[in-house]
This record gives structure tokens, C-alpha cells and sequence, in this order.
């Protein structure tokens, strides 16, 4: 197993439910609750030494009892080694810990997935849409039940596959 | 002469005793501005509302999304070769290194080889790419600063590389050349003819470049000690590419994670000290030195051979054997309607490009088409620092700082 994961397993024995490595890439799963600290042993361990966040994003499941799912990834430019770091969120209770107290850069991040997935990030400074206009009340575009064509205006044009042949 | 961090001199009126000032009462508010979204400093539309005191800046607050495509949602319905031309819009300056960074976030889900050869002219179209990049950064930051002449000077070099593609492609800037698996066409020896020239023609001109700049009062002025970032802050901020190394860091996924042909080039990574904007101008300038070193030495080294991988349940067959071959045909027709089916799994893969690091983040759940894609683009993270680093300069420093970044917000938006 990756020693990153491996050292993680030690030092946590609740909150982490899954380890797993793929094409060379280390993606740990936390549960929700334990997430922020899991996030400042990556952050503050000497071992880890994760000071570098790399994106933030999400992944909708709509079939499964946890819908979304919210992906870290962050970097170590000392130690030179790279984690996924997941958790699992329900539609009904969408709220996860901001992690902008830990990495600065998260403070957009989250915010776009804020504005794309429609998550919540606890203590996060100024939670707003980015991307999508403030007043926009059409829902969260990367949801999976969000039509690609788009909502509500849009539905009136003519499409060409709506024009009777 | 020293230049100092400019932010160190903002004079404020005790609210207690105006009149220890010897100044009469004056009444003293905040004025909001908004800078955008129709400016031409802004590199395409981008509002920034500017909280004021006096002329210095006390907040920005950016806000964007005016160039919002939904390229992320797009990318879910369609095939992953189908998604190579929506890179192209992405970053629409330099569009080779965006298809460069998607083909290779999907060959690392597929685990495929690309052949050596294709390495290497991946290597020489990207770094020619990054010349492209840094000329057109090069002018437009100067012309927001003022100096009009460097503008000129840079896009008339840039024109050479830009028909350049033309004759590689037959597009100068929606390129869509590289393939997963390869690249679309080898370069023919007219092509290697006259980028040959070109790199015996260039690095003069970056010295022409230079002499406007590095000893002019007003670019010095209006550069040195503007807009600093710690280094600490910027890794924190996430920061990447020219911006992160003028801070003093030397992350360049080139050097961290060699990919490509680089780990068999020679080249240095040119790292700054103060993390101000002349920094990151200096960081820029020595990169194009570094990429005409890369490129000269992958015309060098570079051996005959294919320039595609030949796994035909993945990559597109020649073009020649599609318009005589049947068979080839319809190889050509499922891979874009239906596509290839990818492996279950999720992959992360950077790539520096020359605004900084571009990575690809692709959930597949098996089949043709990416389940989830998402894009992390350098600009829109730079964008993310922008308050922090505006706070306490003047406002013509504003243009200055998101120009600083070489933002494109075609990538900022996606």
C-alpha cells in the first residue's frame, strides 16, 4: 500500500473509510465529522506536509443514499507527493467544514463548488455563487438532473429537434 | 537605487484628532468603484468592484463569470476525443498546451503509451506554445502599463510562430493538434526548416524586448514592489507557474514531475526573490531563453518513428487510411460517436502550462464518455489571490495585477 495511506490507517482508527490507490494516485475517504481533522494532520504533520491545494471538486451520485461526493486534492511541494482526499455528503443535509482556515486558496474553490453542486462549506468566509450570477435561482448546473440544455428561459427557444418535420 | 514594497506609505487621518494634522476637518468615506466588466486592461470581461480610500485599493472583490460556457457540463455528453476542441476555448491563447494537459489526464486513465517520437514533438509544439504565450503576455502587460512599442515588437515575432501553426494545423489559434495516443500529424521538413530559423532569429529579439523594459523608469516603477506575495502566502493561495516562482518557489511540474520529452532535456528553471511583478516579468523573459534551449534540443535528439500509438480500440487511425480504407472508416466513425470505453476509476494529472499548472480531474465510470471532468484552471486560482494581493496599492495597479498573472478568462470561467 502507498506509505501515505498506510500512515493515515495508523493514525486514524475511526472517520476513514476508505483507502485506495489507482494509476499512482493516493485517494482517501473520510467521513464527514472527522474531515477538518483529518485535513489539519494533512496540513500540520511533518510527514505529510501538505501546504499546496490543488483543486477542489465534486462529483454527483444521484443514486446513491450519499449523494455528492467532495474531492481535495493537495500537494506537498517539500516531501514532493500528492493525496485525494474525499468525503460523502446527502442531498438533504448538503454541509461540509470549509477548509479555508487550513489553505487559503480554498476560498474560491469551494465557492465554485458551491455555485456548480450547490454544497455548503461550513465557516467558509463569503459563500457566494462565482461563476453563475448572483440572482440566479435556476438551481446547480453540474448536478446530474440539471438538463445540459440548460433551465427556465431557455426552455421557450426552438430547438432543432423540436421543430416539427 | 532600492525599491521598497510600495504598500508601506498609506497615510490615514487620525478619525480621534483630525486636527492634529493641521489639516481643516475633513470628511472621509470609502468610494466604491467598479473596474469592468468593458475594460480594456482586463483581458476579456471581468468586473472588479474596488473599495477605495483616497486612491489606494482597500478591497477587491472580483467577480466573474461573464465567459461561463458550462465546459465542464459539456464535457459529460460527449466522447473524450470529441472534448479536444472544447480545450481550445478554454485558454484561447494557447490552446496547443491546453490539449497537451487533456490528452495527457486521459491517457493516464487509459495507462497508455505514447511513442517517442510523438514525446518529443509534443515537447517542441508545447514550448513553441509557451513562446506564444509569454510574447502575447509580454506585450499586453506592457501596453496596460503603457509601453506601446514592446507590443508591437512581440506580436510581430509571435505572427511568425502563429502562421507557423498554420502550416502545422491549418489554425492559428483553436490548434486542436494533439490526440490521445499521439498527435494528429508529424511535422514536415519545411516546418523543422523554419523553426530552426526561427530559433537562430529569436533570442536576439527577446534582448530587443528587454532593452525597452529593464531600463525604463516607468516600467521599473510601475513593477518593482508592486503587488508582492510572501512565498508562504502564495503556496497557500495555491499559486502556480511564474506567479508561485517569483515568490521563490521552484514548483514547475516539468522539473517535479518530468512528463514528456523533458527529462531528457537540459533546461533551468528560472526562480525569483522579491515575488513582485518585475519578477514574475524577469521569470517570464528567461523562460523564453529556456524554451528555445528545449526546443533545439528535441530537434536534436528526436529519432524517426510513429507519431501515434497504435492501439486501435483508442487512437484514431491516419487520416490517408480513413479516406481509402473501409475498415478505417468505421474505426474513425465509432471512436467519435460512441468513443473508447475507459476503465472505472478517477485520475488527477497536472501540466505547467506557461500560466501555471493546468490539471485535468476525470471520473469515469466505464464507457465512452467522462462521468465527471473538471478543470483546474490556473487563472481562475490566481484570481482567487487577487484581493489579498491588491490590498494597500493604487488603483492603476490593479491592471498591473491581473495582468501580473496572465489571466484569460476563457480559462477563468470556463
Amino acid at each position: 500500500m502507498h506509505p501515505l495511506l498506510q500512515r493515515i490507517q495508523q493514525t486514524f482508527s475511526v472517520g476513514v473509510t476508505g483507502l485506495a490507490e489507482w494509476r499512482g494516485d493516493a485517494a482517501v475517504t473520510v467521513s464527514r465529522n472527522m474531515l477538518h481533522e483529518v485535513a489539519q494532520f494533512l496540513r500540520n504533520d511533518p510527514g505529510m506536509d501538505f501546504d499546496y491545494i490543488v483543486h477542489v471538486s465534486s462529483v454527483d451520485w444521484p443514486d446513491d443514499e450519499e449523494r455528492f461526493e467532495v474531492v481535495w486534492e493537495f500537494y506537498s511541494i517539500r516531501k514532493r507527493h500528492r493525496i485525494r482526499l474525499k468525503t460523502r455528503v446527502p442531498e438533504s443535509d448538503c454541509v461540509v467544514d470549509s477548509l479555508t482556515d487550513l489553505w487559503k486558496g480554498a476560498d474560491f474553490m469551494e465557492r465554485e463548488v458551491f455555485d456548480m453542486m450547490g454544497i455548503r462549506f461550513r465557516n467558509h468566509p463569503d459563500l457566494r455563487r462565482i461563476l453563475m450570477p448572483d440572482d440566479y435561482t435556476e438551481g446547480y448546473p453540474l448536478r446530474k438532473d440539471f438538463p445540459l440544455r440548460g433551465k427556465g428561459w431557455r426552455d421557450t427557444f426552438d430547438f432543432l429537434d423540436e421543430v416539427p418535420r | 537605487m532600492a525599491f521598497e514594497d510600495q504598500r508601506t506609505t498609506v497615510y490615514k487621518i487620525d478619525p480621534e484628532h483630525p486636527e492634529s494634522e493641521s489639516l481643516p476637518t475633513l470628511r472621509t468615506e470609502e468610494l466604491l468603484l467598479n473596474l469592468g466588466p468593458q475594460h480594456p486592461s482586463t483581458h476579456g470581461v471581468l468586473k472588479v468592484i474596488l473599495e477605495l480610500e483616497g486612491e489606494r485599493l482597500v478591497k477587491s472583490t472580483p467577480v466573474m463569470g461573464y465567459l461561463h460556457r458550462g465546459v465542464e457540463k459539456l464535457a459529460e455528453d460527449g466522447t473524450y476525443h470529441q472534448f479536444i476542441p472544447h480545450t481550445d476555448r478554454l485558454d484561447y491563447v494557447c490552446a496547443m498546451y491546453n490539449n497537451f494537459a487533456y490528452c495527457r489526464a486521459v491517457e493516464k486513465l487509459l495507462n497508455l503509451q505514447v511513442p517517442e517520437r510523438a514525446e518529443y514533438l509534443r515537447t517542441i509544439v508545447a514550448e513553441v506554445q509557451r513562446i506564444i504565450g509569454h510574447q502575447f503576455w509580454l506585450g499586453a502587460q506592457a501596453l496596460d502599463i503603457g509601453a506601446m512599442t514592446v507590443f508591437f515588437y512581440c506580436f510581430r515575432d509571435r505572427e511568425i510562430l502563429l502562421d507557423w501553426f498554420n502550416e502545422l494545423c491549418g489554425a492559428r489559434l483553436t490548434t486542436s493538434w494533439y490526440r490521445i495516443g499521439g498527435v494528429e500529424r508529424d511535422l514536415t521538413p519545411s516546418l523543422i526548416d523554419k523553426l530552426k530559423q526561427f530559433l537562430d532569429y529569436f533570442p536576439p529579439k527577446i534582448d530587443e524586448y528587454q532593452v525597452f523594459l529593464e531600463k525604463n523608469r516607468i516600467w521599473l516603477g510601475r513593477t518593482k514592489g508592486v503587488a508582492v506575495i510572501s512565498a508562504e502566502d502564495a503556496v497557500s493561495f495555491g499559486l502556480s507557474g511564474p506567479v508561485l516562482r517569483g515568490s521563490g518557489v521552484d514548483y514547475d511540474l516539468r522539473k517535479y514531475e518530468p512528463y514528456s520529452a523533458y527529462p531528457k532535456c537540459e533546461f533551468s528553471v528560472p526562480v525569483g526573490k522579491n515575488g513582485d511583478t518585475y519578477d514574475r516579468y524577469w521569470i517570464r523573459v528567461m523562460e523564453l531563453y529556456e524554451s528555445v534551449k528545449i526546443i533545439r534540443q528535441c530537434l536534436d535528439q528526436m529519432q524517426e518513428g510513429p507519431v501515434m500509438a497504435d492501439v486501435p480500440s483508442v487512437t484514431l487511425p491516419p487520416k490517408e487510411r480513413v479516406f481509402t480504407n473501409l475498415e478505417a472508416m468505421i474505426q474513425q466513425f465509432k471512436l467519435f460517436s460512441q468513443g473508447f470505453d475507459a476503465p472505472p476509476g478517477e485520475v488527477y494529472c497536472g501540466t505547467e502550462a506557461h500560466k501555471g499548472e493546468l490539471g485535468f480531474y476525470i471520473v469515469s465510470t466505464g464507457g465512452g464518455k467522462p462521468y465527471r471532468l473538471k478543470i483546474r484552471a490556473p487563472s481562475f486560482i490566481h484570481m482567487g489571490a487577487f484581493d489579498h494581493m491588491s490590498r494597500g496599492y493604487m488603483i492603476s495597479d490593479a491592471c498591473t495585477i491581473f495582468g501580473s498573472y496572465d489571466i484569460v478568462m476563457g480559462e477563468c470561467d470556463r
